[in-house]
């Protein structure tokens, strides 16, 4: 058996799995009956059907030829993880991680380390405009938010500011 | 006169200096944001809403809706000028507007966009002034079933009318449905698919699932891509307003697309898009004039019609959510969205128990279009400029905004860390072909699906025959299993891959 569209193969594959798990799920409700929905019978409903339709996009995938087997290609390693880390260590730098102690260390400090980090995503990284590319997002994101429309940020280092 | 008195209402409220302050921050900031490439109108809204957050609902929508109409702008400036249509229903002004960049008349082709946009838009808000109150009373005849039946249509409509693969979009469809049922249930209380954590029991938010879909998953994918492959921006503009030949032309097209759109844009599902395919191929129908560049190469009437069109399917699709309350594409869902947070739940009642705020943004639907092309047309080239600003710089900003944006909705890093998740999980869905954006639709419906299926057959005790016996109900559904069964058609399913292939 060969599969003749990547794309589609896993889609469907995609589909399944989220079907069945939603409708797996759904049997830890009550499901009640057509006059009483419970609290699962809509997604036990929705799961079923989203796991068929799985079933035959996958069916699909391996009979109906395409030209180039729509093949997924390679996955953008490095614009991936830099630019989740990027998001993860903003969300840090904010809110700190109470649950192990770490201090908020405030908008500033994670505007920095958003765009440095998100930066090496690219093709190019060239330190000094990253530098000036961050002080200007830095500045006017404070005048824009915290100035104009007054939104609560912790703009400081919480070990700091107190 | 009904109609003038309400108009005169919502020109009362949306005309204080301080709403039009905001209605031009908000055609401002969706133009700018929305010409930037490789930043649809869903990315810019998601992203320029959290702005609106400290404002009174009235000047919130207000400048929401200018939002709205200045990244539906943008989205067809970075369509003429970059080649890269920002979302589905400027897909078709892409074909001629490009070709009348490359030859260097981007200056005409933006103009007759804008002018084209600007009528239609003034046009359709009158319809949806007239057509508002009428329908209001409709709605309030629409029971669970007819309900039900209707976000059925919607979402087949949507399916149908979005390209690629029919099955794998139904599939969004019933996976952004899912996802719009995690959070508690508002029958019993349960908190379903929550896994105990506190932040899902009130649900995913819609703001940071179109940010990590359309912000961060078209970010990483366009990283991914080479440079070469990324299109960009190279040709001159010269000569910003269109000749006098060039008006002769575009005026009829105009006129066409504009009642082609406000006929079709009201259909629940993607009545802009629609409409913009619908007023194209109208065009390329009609005999060429001597002299006239053919379709295809730079026609002016090949973006002024498709434009008018869209824009006027856009104000129509206005409609069905103002009375109904729901949402008919997704830029429409996610206005939902922001009108949800502003504790605005849209619907028939809207405009009995707010009369202001209704007429208010439907006023302030006309003003946006005016803000647009008051903005536009001389500040082209300034537009231009910022197509210009290479990609290393922009892409950072964006990851920025929208974390700052979505944390601000709820002053939680939960939701940073949501955006983050749905930027993984909106890269994989490009990776595999599988279009986002009915998802959105879904998620927003999932929840006033399930509401009203579970009313309408507690209604009927039980009995499913209630949506086929209900005479309005029973249309809707047979108008969908129709839509279904055309698209199945081999002729029309051969005809639908043509287009959009000729489309790409």
């Amino acid at each position: 058996m060969k599969i003749k569209s990547q794309k589609d193969f896993f889609s469907g594959l995609m589909f399944m799995a989220v079907g069945t798990a939603f409708a797996w799920g759904a049997t830890n409700y009550n499901i009640g009956e057509g006059a009483r929905m419970g609290p699962g019978y809509f997604p036990l409903m929705l799961g079923i059907l989203l796991a068929a339709i799985g079933a035959f996009t996958i069916f699909e995938a391996l009979v109906v030829e395409t030209e180039d087997g729509e093949r997924v290609g390679h996955i953008a390693w490095k614009p991936l993880s830099f630019i989740i880390a990027s998001n993860v260590v903003f969300g840090i730098m904010l809110g700190g991680l109470p649950a192990i102690g770490f201090p908020s260390f405030g908008l500033i400090v994670g505007i920095y380390a958003l765009v440095f980090i998100a930066a090496l995503a690219g093709d190019e990284f060239k330190f000094k405009e990253v530098l000036v590319l961050a002080t200007v997002l830095a500045i006017g994101s404070y005048v824009a938010f915290v100035w104009l429309l007054k939104l609560q940020f912790p703009v400081w280092p919480s070990f700091i500011v107190g | 006169m009904d109609l003038i008195n309400n108009l005169s209402i919502g020109f009362g409220v949306a005309f204080t200096p301080i709403n039009l302050l905001y209605s031009f921050i908000g055609v401002l900031l969706g133009t700018v944001i929305g010409v930037l490439p490789g930043i649809g109108p869903l990315a810019t809204i998601a992203m320029l809403l959290p702005a609106t957050y400290a404002l009174p609902p009235i000047s919130a929508l207000i400048m929401l809706a200018g939002i709205y109409y200045g990244s539906q702008y943008g989205g067809s400036t970075t369509a003429i000028l970059v080649n890269l249509p920002g979302e589905a229903s400027s897909v078709v002004t892409v074909l001629d507007g490009y070709q009348m960049a490359r030859q260097g008349r981007a200056g005409p082709a933006l103009a007759a966009a804008g002018i084209g946009s600007f009528f239609a838009g003034c046009v359709g808000t009158l319809m949806l002034a007239a057509f508002a109150a009428p329908l209001t009373e409709v709605a309030f005849k629409f029971g669970p079933a007819e309900y039900f039946a209707l976000m059925v249509l919607g979402l087949i409509g949507a399916v149908v009318l979005a390209s690629g693969s029919l099955i794998k979009a139904v599939g969004m469809i019933l996976l952004g449905l899912l996802m719009g049922l995690v959070g508690t249930d508002v029958n019993s209380g349960v908190a379903r698919y929550s896994f105990d954590v506190p932040e899902l029991t009130d649900g995913i938010g819609i703001v940071a699932v179109a940010m990590g879909i359309f912000g961060y998953g078209e970010i990483i994918s366009n990283l991914g891509k080479h440079v070469d492959e990324r299109e960009v921006f190279t040709s001159k503009v010269t000569g910003l307003l269109p000749t006098k030949e060039d008006f002769k032309r575009m005026i009829p097209a105009i006129l066409r697309g504009t009642g082609l759109g406000c006929a079709l844009g009201i259909l629940p599902g993607g009545g802009a898009l629609l409409s913009a395919f619908a007023a194209y191929t109208l065009e390329k129908k009609t005999k060429l004039k001597p002299g006239e560049v053919p379709f295809g190469k730079g026609n002016i009437r090949g973006v002024a019609a498709p434009e008018a069109a869209n824009n006027a399917g856009a104000q129509a699709s206005f409609i069905p959510l103002l009375t109904l309350g729901i949402p008919p594409n997704p830029v429409m869902a996610l206005m939902v969205g922001a009108m949800t947070i502003h504790n605005i739940q849209p619907g028939p009642q809207v405009m009995t128990s707010n009369p202001e705020l209704f007429w208010g943004l439907i006023a302030s639907m006309w003003i946006g279009n005016a803000m647009l092309i008051i903005l536009n047309l001389p500040l082209i080239g300034v537009w231009v400029k910022l197509l210009t600003v290479p990609y290393r710089w922009l892409f950072p900003g964006i990851v920025l905004f929208c974390a700052i944006g979505v944390y601000s909705t709820n002053n939680n890093t939960w939701d940073i860390w949501m955006v983050g998740i749905w930027g993984v999980i909106g890269y994989m869905f490009i990776k595999l072909g599988a279009e986002p954006a009915p998802l959105l639709l879904g998620f927003i419906l999932g929840p006033m699906m399930e509401e009203n299926l579970r009313r309408a057959m507690l209604l009927s005790r039980g009995d499913w025959s209630v949506f086929v016996t209900r005479p309005l109900s029973a249309s809707l559904l047979a108008a969908a299993a129709l839509l279904i069964v055309i698209v199945a058609l081999p002729t029309v399913k051969r005809k639908r891959e043509e287009a959009f292939v000729e489309v790409d």
